[in-house]
């Protein structure tokens, strides 16, 4: 039997105004179990704390209930100053008397009746815990970055200056990403690749990164401070540490009819290349379903010319398994699949393009050398027509219900850049809205309409047709209330943007959660925004929304402080009040992982006595305490009852509910 | 129709998740905005951690209602709590209602931390709902009431 | 015996002889035609005791649970409504799927013992078709009972002739339609009564509740190590002859548990010695899972998450879930 001491609290007359304390106090003796009763004007003061204290050591306390203000205003005072006297601090309730009671209640008779009940029900709650002791668990100091865009850029760097060693995972063969693909950046109109190269160059020299290029991650294990992750190395046919990345391999080789990813497929490339001149690491790979030796075993050039002997055509796909304490998702994002938008033509005429084609038309490493030349004939342009939200805001099923957010920014950022390089071109643009809120992003759009002339249209696009070589947009424009056509020479699609594919496999390995349109979930949408509901993993970058450049490096940053933030602890506290399953009973059903928002369930084949010296192995579920947070989602799946959440147990619970309804 | 039941104040146990309904009612009371005293909270973190049994319990040991508050769907703590409430809740009350217990005797209801007066609102429509109702006496245990 | 039987017999001798497996599950000879009881069988010699016939009602999907976790192969025979069970389990990790080799048998429609016991109709020691009827020869003489009249109520929802897992199958004649009206036909009839009127039809029934347990041992759904009503440590374990309050627990409690994952085999109706419809308790959650969720049908598929451990962020409120099942 529990020796139970029960501590009311007057909170000055906000509770003894309207609940006869004394009196709660006095017949709270009476319960079984109960040793000690006291009330005192102020349980939370110092003297208060001191009451409860020598009460504990005096009467050998074994639980304690305090009838108080709220559980979210003292709790933590009170399990304190037990603890401080040799009583496991979870070995205490509060009753609810002042938020739940004596301020809602005006008749003395009625709250102090009240305050009765919820003392006894504290009581019978208190009667049943179990002390508990918080977990500790050891933090490796070495954190993951997927994906070598912008975002991971800047995550790696952060953690990398606070001292951390830190890799980057990325899956094709240089780092840079889409960034490093754009000509010009909103809304300053500097070159992208001069704002990003040297942060590329920073991660390659820093010592504490660890670039592990056309790399991706092929498992994970692990939780919070202890992630084991297993990651494929594809085989790039090419030794990184010989590669001098001096190209000659590229001038020699035969296969030269493979699409250019880097140029979006705009023009060809060689089976062993370089992605673009500035690729960190600078160091060539050779595409497997081009390169002619791969397939038929004879050719062999670019191995014959290469001076460092870097070319390995016998390589294979490699394994590593290292261990981190954190991981940042960056992976970033695609343009989507426009085939379902047959009606802007982009699959029939080659001078319907996209944005992200029309930047690498635009930049001086492009396909043309910074000419703007339409695709089809290699002429310049005179009339050309943007279309914004193709496939943004669109809730056919055949788009995305989201708004893009960068190609209002973007489209205005074309079209001024053609009206200053181009000043006969004429340039149009439908849209549905032009959103462009973001510090001197209205300005910004405001010059293009004012300074340059741009003829924005507020309409959409029925369709886009050629007739006599002329691309015919045909639209609505609401404001003039008319159907109109643009004969025009160059179509300009402003695409929607979607995760990349590769996160949902991501995401599963981390048990990390993703909304309908794949976008990773962030553990509240506005106090934490940086972190995925899985401890330990934090999201950087489109992958948990559409964003521009500013607001990732702002997101990698804050990703980057929480990363160092849990890096610097030698070891995390875990929360006791945790789920548990009782083996004996658990069927190894995997309902309980089914709904565990934080992959705190895993099974494991244990080994059980039968008796009779017979044994048997059965499927139990696992609780990583380390990882539960602790809301029982797990324990009302289970059929059995296996299990169950200390501190708020099954049987505590319907015992709170039996002290309720007691009349 | 509270007249009719003048002498009859129900037993509600009302359970409420520790990060939004809790706190809502923590709300309404240091906005000293009154509900009956009949309602008795039950604090779980989560109202996914309600089990149907708890709810049974209550009904066996003599409430006359129950209500299940949490957070509104999206802004669950535990991110995904309250959509699985949400879906057993929806089906168990429907059952209950299909063994014959009476609809009004059943209640879901979403109350953030910032809701102090819905959290209040809610407890007097609810309790003016079971008082119209009656005496809970299809799912009570006998037993209890000899006690 | 019929070439049905015979050549399951058959099958199953050759399986034990060649040592394909080590033990088959079937159902053996009662002391009538209408009381075979499910068993193992574990040599060719043994097999002269197996029996197929219209009276195999038994599920024996759940026997797998214990016998599959036994070294050495087991054969199964599983009806088509049977593999529901089957696969329902495996999804649960509760049957070892490498250890098992299962047997799609064909089934034409099982009948119901206690349909027939009603009618005065026992000691059956032969059975022929006449058409539509079925022709009894019993210790007391000759009966003709119109087949679909002494069907299992199961039936008449039949799943379909498919099996949904199977090693092979043996199936011989072209699948005869047994269903009859709708499945939910008797969960909207009580839907459609008052409140009052549903309270005293359960009472009615759950109070005829012997606490028996053979509904939940019968249960492929019901598969636990220990069932909380078993379980002292649970705070709802007591049995009580006070009132009716604690058969309705645990049948509330326990359909809820079966809930998304109940394939709606009828076993628990079956066994029933008071014939309590307890089928009818599950399928209110199935037509309500159905009408909120999407269809769903327990068992389809060995993988994948139910709908109670899923959810989708526009699902119906708990408040208004009256009017929207009612409505569908």
């Amino acid at each position: 039997m529990q020796r139970i001491g029960v501590f009311i609290c007057w909170c000055g007359s906000n509770i003894a105004a309207t609940v006869d304390v004394e009196r709660v106090a006095a017949a709270i003796k009476a319960e079984p179990g109960v040793v000690f009763s006291a009330d005192y004007q102020y349980m939370c003061s110092e003297n208060g704390q001191q009451l409860i204290k020598n009460a504990i050591k005096e009467h050998s306390l074994t639980g304690v209930v305090i009838g108080s203000c709220s559980p979210r205003m003292h709790e933590a005072t009170f399990r304190k100053a037990a603890a401080s006297a040799g009583l496991n601090p979870y070995m205490v309730e509060i009753a609810n008397l002042r938020e739940q009671c004596s301020w809602i209640h005006k008749e003395k008779e009625e709250a102090t009746e009240k305050a009765l009940v919820l003392v006894r029900t504290a009581i019978a709650k208190v009667r049943l815990n179990a002390p508990l002791t918080e977990g500790e668990s050891p933090v490796i100091k070495r954190a993951l970055v997927i994906g070598g865009g912008i975002a991971g850029i800047q995550a790696a760097l952060d953690i990398a200056e606070a001292g951390y060693p830190v890799d980057i995972v990325e899956k094709n063969a240089t780092i840079g990403g889409r960034m490093a693909q754009l000509d010009k950046t909103f809304p300053t109109l500097d070159c992208s690749a001069c704002i990003l190269t040297p942060k590329m160059v920073d991660c390659a020299q820093n010592e504490k990164i660890d670039i592990l290029s056309y790399s991706e991650v092929e498992d994970v294990k692990g939780f919070v401070g202890n992630f084991t992750v297993k990651i494929r190395r594809k085989a790039r046919y090419v030794d990184e540490t010989k590669c001098t990345g001096c190209k000659i391999c590229m001038t020699k080789c035969p296969s030269k009819k493979g699409l250019d990813e880097f140029n979006m497929k705009l023009n060809t490339r060689t089976a062993i290349h370089i992605p673009f001149a500035q690729a960190i690491p600078n160091v060539a790979v050779i595409d497997p379903e081009q390169c002619i030796k791969l397939k038929t075993g004879k050719c062999g050039i670019c191995q014959k010319f290469c001076g460092a002997g870097a070319i390995d055509y016998t390589m294979k796909d490699s394994f590593v398994e290292r261990q981190y304490g954190a991981i940042v998702v960056a992976t970033g994002f695609k343009p989507i699949n426009i085939d379902a938008f047959n009606e802007y033509g982009y699959n029939d005429n080659a001078d319907v393009v996209t944005s992200l084609e029309l930047e690498r038309l635009m930049n001086a490493a492009g396909p043309t050398n910074g000419v703007l030349l339409r695709p089809s004939d290699k002429t310049h342009p005179k009339v050309i027509t943007f279309i914004q939200c193709v496939g943004s805001r669109d809730v056919s099923g055949c788009g995305k219900p989201y708004c893009s957010k960068i190609c209002c920014m973007y489209t205005a950022k074309h079209a001024m850049l053609i009206r200053e390089k181009y000043p006969d071109t004429e340039v149009h643009v439908f849209y549905i809205d032009v959103r462009t809120p973001g510090k001197n992003y209205d300005e910004f759009y405001r010059r293009a309409v004012e300074q340059y002339d741009v003829d924005y249209i507020k309409g959409m696009v029925g369709k886009v047709y050629n007739e006599n070589g002329k691309l015919m947009v045909q639209g609505s424009d609401l404001l003039n209330n008319e159907q109109i056509v643009i004969p025009s020479d160059l179509v300009v699609l402003a695409t929607a943007i979607e995760p990349e594919p590769s996160v949902r496999k991501i995401a599963t390995l981390l048990t990390a959660s993703i909304d309908t349109n794949n976008f990773l979930n962030e553990s509240h949408p506005k106090l934490r925004p940086v972190e995925s509901p899985t401890a330990g993993v934090f999201l950087a970058g489109v992958c948990q929304g559409p964003k521009d450049i500013p607001e990732t490096v702002s997101q990698a940053s804050a990703c980057a402080a929480k990363v160092i933030g849990l890096l610097a602890k030698d070891k995390l506290k875990t929360n006791p009040c945790v789920a548990h399953p009782n083996e004996m009973m658990c069927n190894g059903c995997s309902q309980c992982a089914d709904v565990c928002a934080y992959g705190a369930i895993t099974y494991v084949d244990k080994e059980f006595r039968l008796g009779g010296g017979k044994t048997e192995v059965r499927r139990v579920a696992s609780v990583n305490p380390a990882v539960c947070q602790g809301c029982g989602a797990c324990t009302v799946t289970c059929p059995s009852g296996a299990m169950d959440l200390s501190g708020f147990s099954s049987k505590q619970i319907m015992s709170e509910v039996e002290a309720i309804c007691k009349k | 129709m509270q007249e009719v039941n003048k002498e009859f104040t129900p037993n509600i146990v009302a359970f409420c998740c520790n990060w939004c309904s809790y706190a809502g009612a923590d709300l309404a009371g240091s906005s000293r905005l009154s509900y009956p005293a009949n309602v008795k909270i039950v604090r779980v973190p989560c109202s996914c951690r309600v089990n149907p049994m708890f709810v049974l319990k209550a009904f066996q040991q003599g409430a006359d209602g129950v209500i299940l508050c949490g957070c509104h769907p999206g802004d669950c703590h535990y991110v995904t709590g309250n959509y699985y409430t949400r879906r057993r809740m929806a089906l168990l009350f429907s059952f209950l209602n299909y063994m014959g217990i009476e609809k009004e005797r059943t209640r879901v209801e979403w109350v953030s931390a910032a809701e102090g007066a819905r959290f209040s609102a809610v407890m007097n429509d609810f309790v003016a709902q079971v008082t119209a109702l009656g005496e809970n006496k299809r799912l009570q245990d006998l037993r209890v009431k000899e006690e | 015996m019929s070439e049905l039987e015979n050549k399951i017999i058959q099958r199953a001798a050759a399986l034990l002889t060649e040592g394909k497996v080590k033990r088959v599950v079937g159902w053996r000879k009662g002391e009538f035609i209408h009381d075979p009881s499910p068993a193992t069988f574990e040599t060719a010699d043994s097999l002269k005791e197996f029996v197929y016939n219209d009276y195999c009602g038994a599920n024996l999907s759940k026997y797998l649970v214990d016998i599959s976790k036994k070294e050495g192969m087991t054969a199964v025979f599983l009806k088509p409504c049977d593999s529901y069970s089957f696969n329902q389990l495996i999804k649960e990790h509760r049957i070892k799927r490498e250890n098992v080799y299962v047997i799609g048998v064909e089934c034409q429609g099982k009948l119901a013992q206690y349909k027939l016991e009603e009618k005065g109709i026992s000691g059956i020691t032969a059975e022929a078709y006449d058409g539509e009827n079925v022709v009894l020869d019993t210790l007391y003489g000759k009966e003709t009972v119109k087949k679909s009249d002494a069907l299992l109520d199961r039936c008449f929802s039949c799943k379909g002739k498919k099996h949904v897992v199977a090693d092979e199958t043996i199936v011989l004649g072209e699948p005869v339609d047994t269903t009859v009206g709708g499945r939910f036909d008797k969960v909207r009839e009580l839907e459609a009564m008052t409140e009052e009127e549903r309270f005293s039809f359960w009472q009615g029934q759950l109070s005829k509740c012997i606490r028996c347990n053979a509904c939940r041992n019968v249960c492929p759904a019901c598969s636990c190590l220990k069932c909380v009503f078993d379980n002292p440590q649970s705070g709802v374990a007591a049995k009580s002859n006070a009132d009716s309050f604690e058969e309705q627990l645990f049948h509330i409690i326990r359909a809820f548990h079966v809930s998304g994952r109940c394939t709606d085999c009828g076993e628990c109706s079956r066994v029933c010695p008071q014939h309590i419809p307890l089928h009818l308790l599950n399928r209110k959650f199935i037509k309500d899972i159905d009408a909120l969720y999407g269809e769903f049908q327990a068992g389809e598929a060995d993988e994948g998450k139910t709908p109670l451990t899923s959810y989708t962020e526009g699902d119906t409120e708990p408040n208004q879930v009256f009017n929207a099942t009612e409505e569908k």
